[in-house]
């Protein structure tokens, strides 16, 4: 249906002024039909599809591959699925990888072997994978590739001072000194969301329940668990108000998604998933600034992605979403930035269900936090929703919304919207 | 694919040790950019960003603790990373958010801090090595240099006499740069003579670990011409990263700078790189890395270079000039920083405003190009007025 | 403060961005001195990252055979090469590769280089003779990093023919270190 609103800004932008024309104009179906065909084939060749996404690992610790293994695993599934030779079709790889995650200084360097991209074009975006998305849907978008090839993975099972890592992105004059890590800045952030918002612990024992409870439906959740309200809200406190339990623990995984301009996507798959929109934003990374109750570059980042796709009420427009809860309050917070959920801050809270279906997956509660690949792990649960609802033929499911979040203390994200139209 | 114009370019100093912070540098020389560019960040539609190993500043996601001094805050942000090959890699990647028509104008910023790193920032090199077949060897940047050069010499039969000549070259080059940290009139005699670090690498042969950033604006078209009369072009980018196995290739030729050139060649319609290219700024990390990446490029034949450069023919006032800024060798080389500043010797040159560096020859046409990770990746900017 | 580039407009003519010292581009350099001495602030920070990285299946055989004195390769029959060091795809073909080899553990330089300084770029007291070996019965061009010993610096050439030098068996554990260094074959 997006399409065809699409189409007729189109056909009334190109009869320039004379817009007053459209209220008057009555074309028969047959004609509207012709025209959308046409216009709308000329119209999606501009457009960057979903072609294949492969996964492996998702699991607390994958101790029999090293990440290079995961790595070429999701490539060849990814690949396979859409008939691609990385060797010759692929025009652009992209790498969303960060040195201290892995434990190694231009990690870069180490990138290209398992995807088939010796001696291609593939770069690393030290960002969540959603960012590789955007960074893969420009060098469509240019020109520089028609078919390109975007990939994260997590080895944290690997890293065994992920505390220390997270305190090394602290601001270390005058930050470090005091904190010790990052988790604290979550929890500040916490409080005051929840004290803006008049959000109670039941709200985000709710999120943890619900997301919890949704990924026992997943055979990729490594942390589903049939955890009632009550229960998540016994869970100790790491840093109060945070809770043991809002927090995503620690997964290993890849997931590699390859893209592709209108033109190609056709021939590749006969379900293709389109970018409708994609948008990122990063607002000030500074802990003292990111303790805000609102998630400043989760809005931004939906406003450019929503301006691209058109998407005029959100709330209404998308049939699901997929949406970072790496601390179960980030859930709320984000919905509400992205204009997802119904508030009232008159009425006391916030409530947990949103209009939006949100984490139907199980988010990362479930899932567990796969840190610069969360992006692509929401992207993977979102195509795999939308192709399974067009295999069943069922008319619930199809635009989502994509959401990610780099993580504390990084006020950095990015926002895709998905269809199968 | 929109045309993309370069508005604008500025940098800092580079030195060993600076007093401002990452973030301030960044600041500093996004400052220089925009106030060069006659523009304010409020006009800048998105940033992107490139820095070399967190380990450098000490900090995991050193580009989110950037960003606020980039101007980035508030904006779509993007770091990009190819090692050493980010600095040029960052203006290629500011050229795909004009290009394909997602930003109209964008700050491109590199920035690097390396003295944070104690006892030395070549410590951080340690790490960028295989960590079972090569950190426990206690292996060193330099080592893979070193071999990288001995085998260069070894198969085209090219003497340390000959690629000292680039040390000399462009150390004295820089003596006209202000931003220059090793300004020197040097002789062949004394880089043969310098302290020798890894053999064949000496001391001089070598460019130093800097503090600094460096930055330009890039803008679509229209915007392009309502704020200059002069816009330089951005007419090719390119970019390649060869295996990881270093030690399963011929460490004799770059392959990977060979393709990234011809994507960038390409792109720019250039089928004949030695006569159509006016002058370029080759990553020069070492002396023999200008000739390597010379021959890489196309712009002399395989073992070729340093007969050119013997020649004269590479000086300023000669027929294909490299790297009349100084390069890394004299400049300095703060990693991604010094890259931005090869593309803005470009922006430079072609507008004729590089004062007493200017090439003798008038210029049309420049090729920018670094390298990086385990010698292995190639990126390449080609501008033209 | 000036803020000036080391282009005309602010540069050499500095009037166009009103400069007072229009050579002078942003930034402040400091001494050794400056550096060393207490005239400004300074913040430590030590820290230290572990990491238990799995070798996977690949290099994990490989350090296993090098425990047992061996040097073991991949081969790939799409592209025809034994590749050492070995992995369980081949990035040519982009294909999982077939077989264990076992390949020799002597070899060709390719090239070295004689170094005088430790990875933190400090000088060492002896010199540290470096190569990246080519392995006899790998594809060519097939090798590694790795030590040279038991020669002199001026014997040391391109094209040196080597032969492993292995730690006794019980002092191996499975590391790239299990061989000391390559030496010079014998009846050079």
């Amino acid at each position: 249906m997006n399409n065809k609103a699409g189409i007729e800004q189109y056909l009334y932008a190109s009869f320039g002024p004379e817009l007053k024309f459209g209220r008057w104009l009555m074309v028969s179906k047959a004609f509207t039909d012709k025209l959308v065909g046409n216009i709308g084939a000329l119209l999606l060749d501009d457009k960057v599809a979903i072609v294949g996404i492969g996964y492996s690992g998702f699991s607390p610790a994958t101790p029999s591959q090293s990440y290079k293994e995961l790595i070429f695993d999701a490539a060849s599934r990814a690949y396979a699925e859409c008939s691609v030779n990385p060797r010759k079709d692929v025009e652009s790889f992209v790498c969303c990888e960060e040195d201290l995650w892995e434990g190694t200084s231009i990690t870069d360097e180490y990138a290209p072997d398992q995807l088939g991209a010796a001696q291609r074009n593939i770069c690393t975006v030290s960002q969540d994978g959603l960012n590789g998305v955007a960074t893969a849907y420009m060098h469509i978008k240019s020109g520089v590739a028609s078919i390109a090839v975007v990939e994260s993975h997590s080895k944290l099972s690997n890293v065994l001072s992920q505390s220390q890592v997270r305190e090394f992105a602290l601001e270390p004059y005058y930050e470090r000194p005091i904190l010790s890590d990052g988790i604290p800045v979550a929890a500040m952030q916490m409080r005051r969301f929840m004290h803006d918002y008049k959000v109670t612990e039941e709200d985000i024992a709710q999120v943890v329940s619900k997301n919890k409870k949704n990924g026992l439906f997943n055979q990729r959740s490594s942390y589903a668990a049939d955890v009632s309200v009550e229960q998540a809200m016994r869970s100790p406190f790491v840093w109060n108000p945070l809770r043991r339990i809002q927090m995503a623990p620690p997964a290993d995984g890849c997931v590699v998604a390859v893209l592709a301009s209108a033109e190609k996507a056709r021939s590749m798959t006969e379900q293709p998933v389109w970018i409708k929109g994609i948008g990122w934003n990063s607002a000030s990374t500074s802990a003292e600034s990111a303790i805000s109750s609102d998630a400043l570059y989760a809005k931004e980042a939906a406003k450019m992605a929503y301006k691209i796709a058109g998407v005029n009420s959100p709330k209404s427009y998308f049939d699901f979403a997929e949406v970072d809860d790496t601390y179960a309050f980030k859930e709320l917070q984000h919905a509400e930035a992205l204009g997802i959920a119904d508030m009232d801050v008159s009425k006391g809270n916030m409530p947990a269900v949103a209009p939006v279906p949100i984490n139907m997956s199980g988010g990362s509660l479930s899932l567990g936090d796969l840190v610069e690949a969360t992006g692509l792990v929401r992207l993977l649960e979102a195509v795999q929703r939308l192709r399974n609802a067009e295999r069943k033929r069922s008319k619930g499911s199809k635009r989502a919304l994509v959401q990610s979040w780099r993580g504390i203390p990084s006020s950095s994200g990015a926002v895709a919207v998905l269809g199968v139209e | 694919m929109r045309k993309v114009a370069v508005i604008g370019a500025g940098m800092t100093k580079f030195r060993h040790r600076m007093l401002e912070t990452g973030r301030e540098l960044s600041f500093e020389a996004s400052r220089a950019a925009l106030d060069s560019a006659r523009m304010d960040i409020k006009n800048v539609d998105s940033v992107v960003l490139g820095s070399a190993p967190d380990a450098f500043d000490g900090l995991h996601m050193k580009g989110e603790y950037l960003l606020d001094g980039a101007g980035g805050s508030g904006k779509p942000y993007t770091r990009v990373y190819v090692g050493g090959g980010t600095g040029v890699f960052i203006p290629a990647a500011a050229w795909w958010h004009v290009a394909s028509g997602v930003s109209d104008v964008v700050l491109a910023v590199g920035e690097e801090k390396m003295s944070p790193l104690q006892p030395h920032p070549q410590y951080a090199f340690w790490s960028i090595f295989d960590q079972f077949l090569e950190r426990p060897l206690g292996v060193t940047l330099l080592w893979i240099f070193s071999l990288e050069m001995r085998r260069y010499m070894s198969v085209y039969g090219i003497k340390e006499e000959d690629i000292a000549l680039v040390a000399v070259k462009n150390k004295g080059n820089a003596m006209d740069h202000p931003s220059a940290q090793l300004p020197m009139r040097i002789t062949v005699d004394d880089v043969m003579k310098s302290e020798p670090i890894c053999t064949p690498v000496k001391r001089l042969d070598v460019s130093p670990t800097s503090d600094g950033a460096a930055a330009l604006v890039l803008a679509s078209e229209d915007v392009a011409r309502k704020y200059t009369d002069d816009p330089v072009w951005i007419t090719g980018v390119g970019w390649n990263v060869d295996t990881t196995f270093w030690t399963n290739r011929d460490l004799c030729y770059p392959e990977y700078v060979e393709k990234a050139a011809m994507m960038a060649y390409k792109m720019a319609g250039i089928s004949n790189p030695g006569k159509e290219i006016d002058f370029a700024e080759v990553y020069d990390p070492f002396d023999y890395k200008e000739l390597h990446h010379m021959e890489g490029l196309q712009l002399a034949k395989r073992g070729e270079a340093p007969k050119m450069t013997r020649e004269g023919v590479t000086q300023r006032d000669g027929d294909l000039p490299i790297n009349p800024s100084g390069g890394l060798l004299g400049v300095g080389n703060p990693i991604a920083a010094a890259g931005v500043m090869k593309v803005a010797e470009l922006f430079w040159q072609l507008r004729g405003e590089a004062g007493r560096r200017q090439v003798k020859k008038p210029v049309h046409r420049g090729l920018a190009q670094a390298w990086g990770d385990l010698m292995q990746v190639g990126t390449v900017v080609i501008m033209e007025r | 403060m000036g803020r000036s580039h080391a282009g005309r407009n602010c540069g050499d003519y500095g009037e166009v961005m009103g400069m007072e010292n229009p050579s002078e581009p942003p930034g402040t350099a400091l001494t050794p001195d400056e550096w060393r001495g207490k005239e400004i602030f300074f913040r430590n920070f030590h820290t230290k990252f572990t990491y238990s990285w799995d070798t996977g299946v690949a290099i994990g055989h490989f350090l296993e055979a090098l425990k047992g004195g061996k040097i073991v390769g991949r081969s790939c029959s799409g592209c025809n090469r034994v590749l050492v060091p070995p992995r369980m795809f081949c990035e040519l073909c982009f294909r999982p590769t077939d077989d264990w080899i076992d390949v020799l553990d002597t070899g060709v330089v390719n090239t070295f280089s004689i170094s005088y300084v430790n990875n933190d770029a400090s000088r060492r007291e002896q010199p540290l003779f470096v190569a990246v070996i080519n392995i006899d019965g790998a594809s060519p061009g097939m090798g590694f990093l790795h030590l040279l010993g038991e020669v002199d610096a001026g014997q040391i050439h391109v094209g040196m023919k080597v032969r492993a030098k292995w730690k006794p068996a019980h002092e191996r554990t499975g590391a790239i270190t299990d061989i000391s260094y390559f030496k010079p074959s014998e009846g050079l």
